[in-house]
C-alpha cells in the first residue's frame, strides 16, 4: 500500500503508523455532552467503501495525514496534512 | 541421454555433481533436473503420502514431483526443485522423503494400502480414541507423510531485502515479456524486466520457433543486448516476482547464489524485493497441464512441452523411444522436434479423431493412454483405441492436456479469472490488478506472432498512461499459428489416475468429495488436499476443477475457481524476514555512558530498546542485592549518579507552547516561571493516565519535556496530533531531542559538592531551589540543570551535548567515588522511587485514573485537557474503586510479590473476593524490609488496615499493613534541601 504525504510524497505504508477514523480531528467541546463524547471516543462506523482515516508519517516528517481511501478497493483517493484538513 | 550439437549448455564447461552419493557430470547451463536425465537417472523422488516412484515431470519452477535437499547443517535446503536448481560443480543433491533409500523404501507400503487411503481418510480413520490423536496418530502420520526437512541448526546462510522503484515492470522473459521491454525501453520508460529463469527468453529457449527468420533464443538474445545497452532498462534474472498487492507494490525473490558453489561467500543466498511500478505487464507464460489417466505418475511420463525444452535447450533425450499424448496440436511439436533430432518416436496419440496428421510416426487418431507400466520407471503404455487395447514399448511418455495461462498473480488482489471455451482455460480478466496487464501465453495468446503482437500492444498502453511517447513497434516475423485442442482431463478407467502430483490426489479423490457433497471447489480444495502442496495445483487445479464439474454435472465456469494466493512459487520464511532477524527485529539503543557501563562490568536489562545498567557489581559482592543496596546507601548517604538520557525529552517552541501543556497536561504549565520545572500528569482521550513526567519552561515560549523511557514514542505522536489534528492554529513546533543531550541524574545529600567544581559557577542554594532549572557551563561545555529528585534526595539532572555525554559521566562517577558515592543502577533507582511513593508504568499502566493514582486534584478545574472530560464519568471517580497505596509485611521477613492480588484479612482467596494487586515491590535497605506499592479498593481510607496478599502461582501468603504509599521522608524536607 502507497500512501502520499502532503510533504514527503509517496511512500511505502510501512513507514506510517495508523490512529483511526478522522472522526478523531472533531474534537467535542467540553459542555457537548455524554452522548457526544462516547461518540467521539468509542464510537466508529465500519463502512464498506469510502472511509477517511489518520496515518502518522511517523518514519518520516511526523505529519499527520488524513487518507480517503476505498475499504473495499483499497484505492486510495486522497490525502491531505491533518493541519489543513480542519482548517 | 545427449544429443549431440543440441541445446544451449556450455558444452567446453563440464561440472560435477552427486546425487544421493553418485557421482555424475553434467555441463555448465544444466539444470539439476536435465543434467539427471542426461545421466538417465529416472527415479528422483518418492511421493508425499504413498511414496509412489517418482520422476521429473517438468522443465520450470511448477515441478510438484522432482523436490530434492542440497547442503547440510545449517546451510540445509529441503523441497529444492530439481528443474530450477542450476548446476554448479561440487553439486550434492538428496532424494527426500524415503526410508532406507529411493530405490527401497520401506513406506512404499503405504501404496499397497491406497484403496484405504483416500480422501478424507485421516478425518474419518483417526477420530477415536481422542486422546490418540496428539500422542499416536499425528506423529505417526508425520513421519510416514512429507517432504523434505530442515537440520534443526541455525540457518546459516544470509538473506538480504532490497527495494525498487520503475515505470513499468515487465514480468517473465518470453516473447511477450521481451517485446515489451524493448518497446518501452525505447520509449525512454524506466523498466524493470524480471524473469525466474536464469537465462532470458522464456519458451524461446525451450522451442525450435524462428522469429524473423532467426533461431528464437538468438532473436532474444539480440533483443537482450539491446536492453543492456539501456540506462533505463534493469535486468533481473534468477528473480520470481511472487506476489502483486496495492498500488504497484510486488514482491519478488532473487536467487543470488544458489547457483554458486561457493554458496554464502560475500553475496546473500537471496534477496527479497519489493517494487514499486507505476504500471505493469504480466508476461507469466503458460503452464501445460498433465492428463489424468492410470498409473499416469511413472518416472519417465512427463509434459510434452518439458520433453521439449529437455530436447531444444539441454540436448537431452530423456527415452530412447519416445511417445507423444495429447489433445491438441501444440503435443505434436514434440513429436516432431525428437524425429528431427533423431530420436525414436514409438508412437503419437491424439485423443481427437480429427487431429492433423503428422507424417513419420506411427499416428494413433482418436486414442487414449489408459495405463502405463514398469518397476520404477517407465516401460510401456497401453493405448485405447476404436477397436481395442494397444501395447507400445517406451521409456519416455510425452502428455499434453493443453495450456493453463499463468494467470495466478492477477487473481492476488482477489480478481477472479475467466474461462474461455476456445482454449479450455482459464484467462485474466482485465483491471483485475490496477495499472497490470497481461499480454501473450499468460493472457491466452498461444502463438510466437501473438505473444510479440500483445507484449508490444500492453507496452504502447502502459506508455501512455505514463504519458510517454511510443511508436508502433515492427513486430517481427513469426509463427502464428492457431492453438487447437479439444478437452480432455481425465481417461476414464480402473485403478488410479493421478491429477495432484505433489499431494497424492487421484481423480477418484475428487470424485469422492462430490460423493460425499463437497461439491464447491473451495470445500473439494480442502478435503482432497488438491492444490495445497507447495506448488499450489500448479499442474493440477484446472483439471481438478473439470473432474469436480463433471462429477457434479455443472459446467467448469459455474465451477469457478479456487483462489491463487501470493507467492506464486515458494519463498523461504528466512527471505521474507531478511533483515529483521535478531538486531534488526530489535535494533539496540545504547546511552552515551555504555561503554563505561560494560566496562565496569554492569548486567544490562532492557528498557524499551534502550539498554540500561542493572546494577554495578563491586569486587566480593555475590548477590545483585548486595550491590543494589550499596548503591541505595550511596543516594541516601552521599552521592549517586545514574543515566537518565532514555528518558524521552521533546522541545516545544512557540508563542502558544503553554496553551499546548495546558491542553495536554491535566495541570497548569502556563503558570510556570521561566526557570521553573513542574511534574505534569498526561491522560488519553478516554480519561485513563497516559504517561507523567517534569516540563521545564526554559524561556518565555520554550520549554522542555521529559517522558518516561517507554512511552516517548506514544507521548511524542500525542502532541504532534494535539497540534496538527486539533489546535493547527497554535504557533508551537515540536521536536524530540532525547538523542540530542546526555543527562544524568547526580543525588543525594552530596550532589551539590559533586557538581561544584565541575560548574563553571558554583551552585547558590538560593538560586537553585527544589524545581527550578537554567543553562549551565559545564567545564565550559554548555549545559542544562534541573533540580529535580526521583529518589527523594537533593538531587540534579545535569544535560550536556551528547557528544560530552561519556566524558561528563566519567567525570561524574569518579567525584562521587571520592565523595564515597558512585554510579548506580536501574534496581537501586526502583527501589529509591519505590521508598517515596512515586509511580512508573508499573502503576499508570493504561487502566488507571489520576483518581487512582491519589492525583485527582492535579486535574485543574480552571481549564480544559485532553481526557478531562471522559476522567469524570462517574464510574472513574467512584468509591469502590482501586487505588494506590503502601504495604508493608505484618513481619519483618514477609514476602511481598508483585502481581499477587490482595484480599482482606479473614476472606478466602477467590476472584469475587479480589480487593487489588500488587503493582511494585522491593526490599527497602534504607527501612529494613520490604516494602510494595498496590491498589486497593478505596485504599487511601483504610491505612493501618491488615490485608492478606496472595500469589497463587508461587504460592505465597503475606499479611501486610496498608500504609501511606510515601514510605520514606514523607514531608519531602530531604529533596527540597
Amino acid at each position: 500500500m502507497r500512501i502520499t504525504c502532503p510533504h514527503c510524497g509517496e511512500r511505502d505504508h510501512r513507514e506510517f503508523y495508523y490512529k483511526g477514523h478522522a472522526l478523531a480531528l472533531e474534537r467535542p467541546s467540553p459542555d457537548a455532552g455524554e452522548a457526544a463524547w462516547d461518540d467521539y471516543v468509542h464510537q466508529r462506523e465500519n463502512p464498506a467503501g469510502v472511509t477517511r482515516d489518520l496515518w502518522y508519517h511517523e518514519g518520516g516528517c511526523g505529519a499527520w495525514v488524513v487518507v480517503s481511501r476505498n475499504t473495499l478497493t483499497h484505492e486510495v483517493l486522497g490525502t491531505q496534512a491533518a493541519s489543513e484538513a480542519r482548517a | 541421454m545427449r544429443i549431440e550439437g543440441k541445446g544451449l549448455i556450455a558444452r567446453d564447461h563440464r561440472v560435477s555433481f552427486t546425487f544421493d552419493g553418485v557421482r555424475y557430470s553434467g555441463f555448465q547451463g544444466d539444470t539439476l533436473a536435465s543434467a539427471l536425465l542426461a545421466n538417465g537417472v529416472r527415479l528422483v523422488a518418492r511421493s508425499f503420502k504413498y511414496h509412489r516412484p517418482r520422476g521429473i515431470l517438468t522443465a520450470g519452477s511448477e515441478e510438484p514431483n522432482a523436490l530434492v535437499t542440497i547442503g547440510t547443517g545449517g546451510r540445509q535446503d529441503p523441497n529444492v526443485r530439481a528443474t530450477v536448481q542450476e548446476l554448479y560443480d561440487g553439486l550434492e543433491a538428496r532424494s527426500q522423503n524415503r526410508w532406507p533409500s529411493l530405490n527401497h523404501d520401506l513406506l512404499s507400503v503405504n501404496d499397497l494400502a491406497a484403496p484405504f487411503f483416500g480422501a478424507g481418510f485421516y478425518y474419518k480413520t483417526f477420530m477415536w480414541p481422542r486422546a490418540f490423536w496428539e500422542k499416536l496418530y499425528e506423529p505417526m502420520i508425520r513421519k510416514a507423510a512429507g517432504l523434505g526437512a530442515l537440520s534443526g541448526e541455525d540457518n546459516a546462510d544470509r538473506y538480504e531485502r532490497a527495494f525498487a522503484f520503475c515505470d513499468l515492470l515487465v514480468i517473465g522473459a518470453g516473447p511477450a515479456g521481451l517485446m515489451a521491454a524493448l518497446v518501452a525501453g525505447r520509449a525512454g520508460a524506466d523498466v524493470i524486466l524480471a524473469d525466474e529463469d536464469a537465462r532470458i527468453g522464456g519458451r524461446l529457449l525451450a522451442e525450435t520457433y524462428e522469429i524473423d527468420g532467426k533461431p528464437g533464443h538468438v532473436w532474444a538474445e539480440e533483443v537482450l543486448a539491446e536492453l543492456r545497452a539501456m540506462d533505463n532498462v534493469r535486468l533481473m534474472t534468477r528473480t520470481t516476482v511472487a506476489g502483486a498487492y496495492d498500488h504497484g507494490t510486488f514482491a519478488a525473490l532473487e536467487r543470488v547464489s544458489h547457483h554458486r558453489a561457493d554458496r554464502g561467500a560475500g553475496a546473500p543466498l537471496e534477496c527479497f524485493w519489493r517494487i514499486v511500478a507505476r504500471r505493469s505487464v504480466l508476461a507469466a507464460g503458460a503452464l501445460e497441464r498433465p492428463v489424468a489417466f492410470r498409473d499416469n505418475d511413472r518416472p519417465g511420463i512427463m509434459t510434452a512441452g518439458a520433453v521439449r525444452a529437455y530436447l531444444n535447450r539441454w540436448g537431452v533425450a530423456p527415452g530412447k523411444a519416445v511417445t507423444v499424448f495429447g489433445n491438441n496440436d501444440d503435443a505434436h511439436r514434440t513429436a516432431r522436434d525428437l524425429m528431427a533430432a533423431g530420436v525414436h518416436v514409438a508412437g503419437l496419440i491424439d485423443s481427437r479423431h480429427d487431429a492433423p496428421e503428422v507424417q513419420g510416426v506411427h499416428m494413433i487418431r482418436g486414442g487414449q493412454v489408459c495405463g502405463s507400466t514398469g518397476r520404477r520407471s517407465l516401460e510401456a503404455i497401453t493405448v485405447r483405441r476404436a477397436g481395442g487395447e494397444e501395447r507400445i514399448q517406451t521409456d519416455c511418455l510425452a502428455m499434453s492436456g493443453g495450456w493453463n495461462p499463468s494467470v495466478h498473480l492477477t487473481c492476488h488482489m482477489n480478481g477472479r479469472p475467466a474461462w474461455r471455451r476456445d482454449i479450455a482455460s482459464f484467462v485474466p480478466v482485465a483491471g483485475a490488478i490496477p495499472g497490470l496487464r497481461a499480454a501473450g501465453a499468460c493472457n491466452g495468446a498461444f502463438s510466437t506472432a501473438g505473444c510479440l503482437r500483445e507484449g508490444a500492444a500492453a507496452a504502447v498502453e502502459a506508455l501512455e498512461d505514463l504519458g510517454l511517447k511510443a511508436s508502433e513497434p515492427t513486430l517481427p516475423a513469426a509463427d502464428d499459428t492457431p492453438y487447437a485442442l479439444e478437452p480432455l482431463w481425465a481417461v476414464p478407467g480402473k485403478g488410479r489416475a493421478w491429477l495432484d502430483f505433489q499431494n497424492d490426489v487421484t481423480v477418484k479423490d475428487v470424485k469422492q468429495a462430490a460423493v460425499e457433497n463437497f461439491r464447491s471447489v473451495e470445500h473439494m480444495k480442502r478435503y482432497t488436499t488438491q492444490g495445497m502442496a507447495t506448488d499450489q495445483g500448479k499442474n493440477s487445479n484446472v483439471a481438478a476443477l473439470a473432474v469436480l464439474a463433471d462429477a457434479t454435472g455443472r459446467g467448469i465456469p459455474e465451477t469457478g475457481t479456487t483462489t491463487f494466493r501470493p507467492p506464486y512459487s515458494p519463498i523461504a520464511i528466512a527471505a521474507l524476514g531478511a533483515g529483521a532477524e535478531g538486531k534488526g527485529f530489535q535494533p539496540q539503543r545504547f546511552t552515551t555512558s555504555h561503554a563505561a557501563t560494560v566496562a565496569r562490568g554492569a548486567p544490562l536489562i532492557e528498557a524499551g530498546l534502550w539498554y540500561r545498567p542493572s546494577y554495578f557489581p563491586k569486587p566480593g559482592e555475590t548477590d545483585w542485592r548486595q550491590s543494589c543496596d550499596r548503591e541505595v546507601g550511596y543516594v541516601r548517604n552521599a552521592v549517586g549518579v545514574a543515566d537518565v538520557s532514555t528518558l524521552g525529552k521533546i522541545d516545544i517552541q512557540g508563542a502558544d507552547a503553554a496553551k499546548l501543556l495546558d491542553f495536554v497536561y491535566t495541570n497548569m504549565f502556563s503558570t510556570l516561571k521561566v526557570g521553573r520545572v513542574r511534574y505534569g500528569l498526561m491522560l488519553r482521550e478516554d480519561g485513563h493516565v497516559m504517561d507523567d513526567g517534569t516540563t521545564a519552561r526554559l524561556g518565555e515560549d520554550h520549554y522542555v519535556m521529559t517522558t518516561t523511557t517507554a512511552a516517548a514514542g506514544e507521548v511524542m505522536k500525542h502532541l504532534e496530533f494535539a497540534t496538527q489534528g486539533l489546535h493547527p492554529e497554535w504557533d508551537v513546533s515540536l521536536c524530540s531531542v532525547t538523542e540530542h543531550w546526555a543527562q544524568f541524574a547526580v543525588a543525594g545529600p552530596k550532589a551539590r559538592e559533586v557538581l561544584n567544581g565541575l560548574l563553571d559557577t558554583p551552585l547558590d542554594p538560593q538560586d537553585w531551589p527544589f524545581m527550578s532549572c537554567g543553562a549551565v557551563s559545564v567545564l565550559g561545555v554548555a549545559g542544562r540543570l534541573f533540580r529535580i529528585s526521583f529518589s527523594g534526595e537533593e538531587g540534579y539532572e545535569i544535560a550536556v551535548p551528547a557528544r560530552y555525554g561519556a566524558s561528563l559521566f566519567d567525570i561524574l562517577v569518579k567525584r562521587a567515588e571520592g565523595l564515597g558515592g558512585g554510579p548506580y543502577g536501574m534496581e537501586a533507582l526502583n527501589v529509591l522511587r519505590i521508598e517515596k511513593g512515586f509511580i512508573t508504568h508499573s502503576e499508570i499502566h493504561g487502566r488507571t485514573t489520576a483518581y487512582d493514582i491519589g492525583m485527582g486534584g492535579m486535574v485543574s478545574a480552571r481549564k480544559d485537557c485532553i481526557g478531562k472530560t471522559m476522567s469524570q464519568r462517574p464510574g472513574l471517580e467512584e468509591p469502590g474503586r482501586e487505588c494506590l497505596v503502601g504495604l508493608k509485611p505484618v513481619g519483618p521477613d514477609g514476602r511481598l510479590l508483585a502481581g499477587a492480588h490482595l484480599y482482606r484479612k479473614e476472606a478466602e482467596a477467590k476472584r469475587t473476593n479480589d480487593q487489588g494487586y500488587v503493582t511494585s515491590v522491593c526490599h527497602s535497605p534504607t527501612l529494613g524490609h520490604m516494602i510494595g506499592l498496590a491498589f486497593l479498593a478505596d485504599g487511601p481510607e483504610r491505612h493501618g488496615e491488615i490485608v492478606k496478599m496472595v500469589d497463587g502461582l508461587r504460592g505465597v501468603t503475606t499479611l501486610c499493613e496498608v500504609v501511606n504509599p510515601v514510605f520514606f521522608d514523607a514531608d519531602g524536607g530531604r529533596m527540597r534541601g
